[in-house]
């Protein structure tokens, strides 16, 4: 522990340029007994900072994964040495936000772009016709890409955090889609169509050599159950299929529900 | 943290100095989970939430204090008697809220 510490405005520069660059990161803040206020910035094989006790540093640093991992955050108690009391550390963790590719630049992919950037996603639409996958047609989006659906997968790689939304309402486009993401570890894929669609289409599928577990991963007809009729309403109802399958639930209604309102199931489990 | 950088950034260009209020720990029911934000500026400026409502312009008040004395501040929310019909929440649960000054 030589040189001098870092400055606030360098930690905040750090952790500004980590959660632009999608690396998970954290930061912990001393907030009862020790040195209250003191903060250290955890990136992966690196800290920035300190909170006034060398062993407590590395403690703390040893906890930041899992809480990563786990997309957490919480105030944990310590035992420091010259403390009669815990001295409590808050370890605010920023993982990396999930991703939503879109298949389909069609007008439902317009409010869904929308209200999946104000809901932290990162957003990739694409579609192989210039006339719909254009920035102006998606101004909130991350990315835009111009090509068909093996192309787009050539470029984007599909995370455990990748969320996968095919509306392209054409099996041209839909089903390279599909085959292209249903061996993919993507936490969820959903394809908008009629139930007749569907049927045709995981027909098709097993024709084509998928297994009968990646054709059950598909979400189909996409969304949820909620009577949605327009752009609008068909992305509420996607965006919440999606928050409840983040969370372990089934998306229905909180007044017939029991236990915990928020947060995933296991956590309603863990409480009572 | 993240959603309220851009008004802190903001406020802080035009002149204002800055205390962020962050929701470190949860017991019981709460509006907002742990991680929830809210900041205030020397001019006045509120953005952000640290509970749906109930607490938030005694939390203001305090992150005035702490820009006056430059001190971090770990405050305790719930329903006691005294506070129940005051700055209490109104769902039952007990937060604690740490506010600190946006420091250089």
């Amino acid at each position: 522990m030589t040189g001098l510490a870092p400055s606030r405005v360098e930690m905040q520069s750090r952790l500004e340029q980590a959660l632009a660059t999608r690396t998970p990161v954290a930061v912990a803040t001393v907030v009862r007994g020790g040195q209250v206020g003191a903060k250290l910035l955890i990136l992966p094989g690196e800290t920035l900072g300190g909170l006034g006790d060398a062993p407590l540093d590395l403690a703390v640093q040893t906890d930041a994964p899992d809480l990563l991992a786990r997309e957490r955050s919480e105030t944990r108690p310590y035992h420091v040495a010259g403390h009669p009391e815990p001295v409590e550390v808050f370890i605010e963790t920023f993982p990396p936000p999930p991703t939503l590719l879109i298949f389909g630049a069609v007008h439902v992919a317009q409010p869904l772009s929308r209200f999946a950037k104000a809901l932290g996603f990162d957003v990739i639409v694409s579609d192989a016709r210039a006339k719909l996958a254009t920035v102006e047609r998606f101004p909130d989006a991350d990315r835009v890409i111009q090509g068909w659906p093996d192309e787009t997968l050539a470029e984007v790689e599909i995370l455990p955090n990748t969320y996968v939304a095919i509306l392209s309402h054409d099996p041209k486009f839909d089903e390279p889609a599909l085959i292209g993401t249903l061996g993919t570890p993507a936490a969820y894929i959903g394809a908008i169509g009629s139930r007749n669609t569907n049927e045709d289409r995981r027909r098709r599928l097993a024709e084509a050599g998928m297994s009968p577990e990646q054709i059950a991963r598909m979400r189909a007809p996409i969304g949820l159950d909620i009577g949605a009729a327009t752009p609008e309403e068909m992305a509420i109802s996607i965006l919440g299929e999606i928050i409840a399958l983040r969370r372990g639930r089934d998306g229905g209604s909180l007044t017939a529900a029991t236990g915990r309102i928020r947060g995933a199931r296991e956590e309603a489990v863990a409480a009572r | 943290m993240k959603d309220i950088l851009p008004e802190v950034d903001a406020w802080r260009t035009a002149g204002s100095r800055v205390a962020i209020a962050t929701v470190v720990k949860v017991e019981g029911s709460a509006p907002r989970p742990v991680g929830a934000t809210m900041a205030v500026s020397s001019a006045g400026d509120l953005a952000g939430s640290v509970s749906g409502g109930c607490v938030e312009t005694a939390v203001f008040e305090e992150a005035q204090e702490v820009l006056r004395t430059g001190q971090p501040k770990l405050i305790r929310y719930g329903i006691t008697d005294e506070m129940a019909w005051d700055v209490g929440l109104a769902c039952g649960g007990t937060i604690e809220v740490f506010v600190e000054p946006v420091t250089e």
